[in-house]
């Protein structure tokens, strides 16, 4: 089993790999050139890595996989058509976990390859621990893989192939003759004629259960429990013994998993990684982006904000809050960070909150009891801790609302009825038999909480389906990045008009 | 003494004593044990399967498991349940299910199973409606279960298949082999995807799509095969016996599902609306006409063809439920069970002589008890034999074992070729 060995005393720096002398028994001799370790671009991931690694490398190369393989989920389950979720992660790769081929020039192919690995096993060290987790990464990782085999140098590809041995069984020129029928009504061909493509193509003899996709779509001719599959079909035979691998490699990592616990400092650091995953959140913080650009927020503009771009669950809160005059204090600590997040100076936060509170509360109470809470969220109190605004993740798992509570996320805590007269009465965009809705409640179903905002975010911007809140199609992890990514179109929308209007276009009228 | 014989007491299935009675004396246990268990010592297969028991009055009882088949039996004549059900073999035994960590309690190996029920051939049969069930509207049934029986076998390699009638209008099947066993339910998926032709609810009129997304290809080698089996049963069943396209709303189907590229359709319904023509009559000139097209116009011809080849699955192919069969945690009705409502045994049934079967002459609960009473209490032929032998439930027992022993003749020689293969070393 894979277990990593760090050294967290190391300077950061200390990035060379370097063979584990404790561990280096078969591996090492015919690894003695890092290069052969990673011959190929794609890796089955078959052998545990016997390299040091530092503590931060551990945690860093786990988090990039792991935003990739949320990522990655937040797309499935957005049901995009193929080619356009392909290129949607193909376009996250590149960023955050890129893996070049062998030809590729100025780039540490190694220095990739190695991360890759590395975090991939930490990963599985993390994903094992619930049959739930472990399906949840299987997922993801089959997907990744996926994509990644089928953008692969085709010479390189065959070569990895090869690598792998499989033993396929080739249906022989006799038997091909024999099914000829048959094999020729499976093909689908497009283009080509039949005959032609019957000529040129040759077929793997499987038994059925190892190709269940291809055989739900009758894309194979199946007799006597063997499928009969095409080469142009490969891809799901890959696949197949990809997933049935690592399904294999997880259980038994599950079993092995009490020893690993042993070293305290990797078991928080997993722990964060898998709570992290199960919120469907890859362990999003939020960075304020009010200190950067400057735009402050104040007491006035607070209700005007709200309105235009507030998500969902603080939408609800401002609310109540206008509505009632009152808020619970969890709720309170929600929306004020929150606020804090959007640029509400703390001398405006205690304006708003003395306005909203009205007359319902005289100056001495809320001087009293208010003013210190909303000081002690700008740090100004107490431990003098700078709160950072709760992202989804903590809203949808931490303090779950009580019955009387405000709080929390609506997709996850509201009924699904109230769910649904509550987005109805905020977002006029919204109706109750249209398509959008039907996604929104879908995603609830399924728990994807942060997806069904998402979709809400897209509809009520004018956004298609998969757009998401950036360029990446990104999903909604922080309630302040959806405020702030629907500030910033605002802004660019402003910004189109004035140059318009700037440039004198006589072409565009305004009204 | 001669009139004794028609005197029998009524023996009402959802009385307390009868279902006791049965199974104190009747149900076969050991059979059973051994058709769950595949070996003749308790192993996961049955210590860690989950039964489900109905209770009278509709009490429901799930995570039920046990160590032995005498267990079994116990809890069996103590609980008296109206009936049971079989799940998979989870990763722990079920009965501890309160005490196993989260998540610790997963489905792993289970029977495939397939459900079919008449209440999906209420559009197109015609003799009953409803929870009824007559011998002909069974030739349905029988069809399906002809085109399953081989494709299960010969398409997918497998063996060890048990056709079980679920006591009123429907039919189970329960495939043993390991392979069988092992399945994922992304296997059963796709497998059972595969299987399924018939799609789409009461709104839709054409629930036959299985030629790609332009509905022109050619039909699956395997569907082809199917609907050759099909084409007699097609016209013995649809169109002979049950006269689909009889009535108004029948033919009215018909002609919905034909192409509209040529005005075929408009004729034939005023002929329709003017005579009484048989169903059969009506198919014959629909051929006739498509026939004509052949030489004509050959690619309308294809059309037509393949139309007529949708219709006879649509009306022949196997209506599968195909929910149950895709995963494994899915609980399905024991055999050997007594239906609740009909009082019938859900008995075994054979199927190269399903055509043959008669649900109304399966044995109920009550004409095996009054069997058994018929038995002379001091009989020394009583005291050897097992009490099902003397009732007309024994052939249907004798299926089963027979069934069971070739199980567990290659459960034997697996374990046998296992260990010689670890001798080796
Ligand atoms: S998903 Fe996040 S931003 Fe959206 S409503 Fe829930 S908690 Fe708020
Ligand atoms: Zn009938």
């Amino acid at each position: 089993m894979f277990k990593p060995s760090t050294r967290h005393n190391l300077p950061a720096l200390t990035a060379d790999v370097k063979i584990n002398k404790r561990q280096s028994t078969s591996a090492s001799s015919s690894s003695s050139s890092s290069s052969s370790r990673w011959p190929y671009r794609l890796n089955f991931y078959d052998q545990p890595p016997v390299l040091d690694i530092t503590l931060e490398e551990f945690e860093v190369f786990a988090i990039a996989r792991l935003r990739v393989l949320t990522h990655i989920e937040a797309l499935s389950h957005r049901s995009l058509p193929f080619p356009q979720f392909s290129s949607a992660v193909g376009t996250y790769l590149k960023q955050h976990l890129p893996l070049s081929s062998n030809t590729a020039r100025n780039v540490n192919v190694l220095e990739e390859r190695r991360k890759d690995e590395i975090g991939h096993w930490v990963l599985r060290l993390a994903f094992c621990r619930s049959p739930d987790l472990r399906a949840r990464f299987l997922r993801s990782e089959l997907a990744l893989f996926r994509q990644r085999f089928e953008t692969d140098d085709a010479a390189e590809r065959a070569a990895f192939l090869k690598s792998l041995q499989f033993d396929w069984q080739l249906v022989d020129a006799g038997e091909k003759a024999r099914l000829e029928t048959e094999l020729k009504t499976c093909l689908w061909t497009s283009g080509t004629s039949k005959d032609e493509a019957f000529r040129a193509e040759s077929w793997f003899k499987v038994p059925w259960h190892t190709v269940p996709d291809l055989v739900g779509q009758r894309r194979v001719y199946i007799n006597g429990g063997m499928a009969y599959v095409p080469q142009s079909l490969q891809i799901s035979l890959v696949l197949q013994a990809f997933g049935s691998r690592l399904e294999r490699a997880l259980e038994l990592t599950a079993k092995n998993l009490p020893r690993l616990d042993e070293d305290e400092r990797l078991g928080p650091v997993l722990d964060h990684l898998a709570t992290s995953f199960l919120s469907g959140l890859g362990a999003a913080e939020y960075q304020s982006e009010s200190d950067g650009n400057g735009t402050t927020v104040t007491a006035d503009m607070v209700d005007d904000v709200a309105r235009k771009h507030f998500p969902p669950c603080m939408r609800n809160l401002y609310d109540r809050l206008k509505r009632d005059h009152h808020l619970k204090h969890f709720a309170r600590l929600q929306l004020g960070l929150f606020l804090k997040g959007i640029g509400l100076p703390l001398d405006e936060a205690v304006v708003f909150w003395r306005r909203m509170y009205g007359a319902t509360m005289s100056d001495d109470k809320f001087n009293k009891e208010y003013k210190y809470n909303i000081r002690h969220g700008y740090g100004q109190e107490g431990k003098r801790m700078n709160y950072a605004p709760k992202s989804c993740q903590a809203i949808l798992t931490i303090n779950q609302p009580g019955t009387q509570d405000s709080h929390g996320c609506p997709f996850r805590h509201f009924s699904p009825d109230n769910l649904v007269i509550f987005l109805l009465s905020t977002y006029p965009q919204l109706d109750r038999s249209s398509p959008e809705m039907r996604d929104i409640l879908d995603s609830v179903k399924t728990s994807h909480y942060h997806v069904a905002c998402t979709r809400v975010f897209e509809v009520t911007h004018g956004l298609k389906k998969g757009q998401g809140l950036g360029p990446d199609g990104e999903t909604v992890t922080h309630p302040n990045k959806f405020v702030d990514r629907s500030r910033e179109m605002e802004r660019d929308r402003m910004e189109a008009i004035k140059a318009k209007e700037g440039g004198g276009d006589e072409d565009v009228k305004m009204d | 003494m001669a009139i004794a014989v028609n005197e029998h007491a009524d023996y009402d299935p959802s009385s307390p004593q009868v279902m006791n009675a049965f199974y104190r004396r009747l149900f076969p246990y050991r059979p059973f044990f051994l058709w769950l268990n595949q070996d003749h010592v308790p192993a996961k297969l049955y210590t860690h399967r989950e039964f489900a028991f109905t209770l009278q009055g509709d009490v429901y009882i799930r995570y039920n498991s046990f160590h032995t088949a005498d267990e079994f039996k116990r809890e069996v004549l103590r609980l008296n349940p109206s009936r049971f059900e079989i799940g998979p073999q989870y990763s722990a035994r079920p009965r501890d299910r309160k005490t196993l960590p989260a998540g610790a309690l997963q489905p792993q190996r289970r029977e495939l199973v397939f459900d079919i029920d008449m209440t999906d051939y209420d559009e197109i049969r015609t003799c009953c409606t409803d929870k009824k069930i007559c011998k002909r509207c069974w030739g349905f049934i029988a069809a399906a279960v002809k085109v399953l029986d081989h494709g299960l076998r010969e398409t997918f390699g497998f063996k060890h298949l048990l056709w079980v009638y679920s006591g009123r209008r429907g039919i189970h099947c329960w495939i043993s082999d390991p392979a069988a066993l092992d399945l994922t339910d992304d296997q059963r998926k796709g497998l059972v995807t595969f299987m399924e032709v018939i799609k789409g609810g009461k709104e839709q009129a054409k629930k036959v799509n299985v030629r790609g997304s332009k509905d022109e290809g050619s039909l699956h080698p395997v569907l082809k095969e199917s609907l050759e089996l099909l084409k007699p049963e097609f016209v013995d069943v649809c169109l002979r016996d049950q006269d689909c396209f009889r009535s108004e709303q029948g033919w009215e189907t018909l002609l919905a599902l034909l192409p509209t590229d040529r005005d075929v359709v408009g004729p034939l319904r005023a002929d329709w609306k003017n005579s009484d023509k048989s169903s059969m009559a009506k198919w014959e000139q629909v051929m006739k006409l498509v026939g004509e097209m052949r030489t004509s116009n050959s690619p309308l011809f294809r059309k037509y063809e393949r139309a007529l080849e949708d219709i006879i699955l649509q009306y022949s192919y196997p209506r599968i439920d195909a929910e149950v069969s895709k995963h494994r945690n899915h609980l399905l009705k024991a055999p050997f069970c007594v239906h609740p409502g009909t009082g019938r045994i859900c008995v075994p049934v054979n199927p190269s002589l399903v055509d043959e079967f008669d649900p109304a002459l399966v044995p109920t609960v009550g004409e095996l008890l009054n069997e058994l009473d018929r038995i002379p209490p001091d009989s020394g032929e009583a005291r050897k034999a097992d009490d099902y032998e003397h009732t007309s439930l024994k052939p249907y027992v004798d299926m089963f074992e027979k069934h069971v022993a070739a199980i567990l003749r290659d459960s034997r020689g697996a374990k046998r070729a296992a260990k010689e293969e670890s001798m080796d070393f």
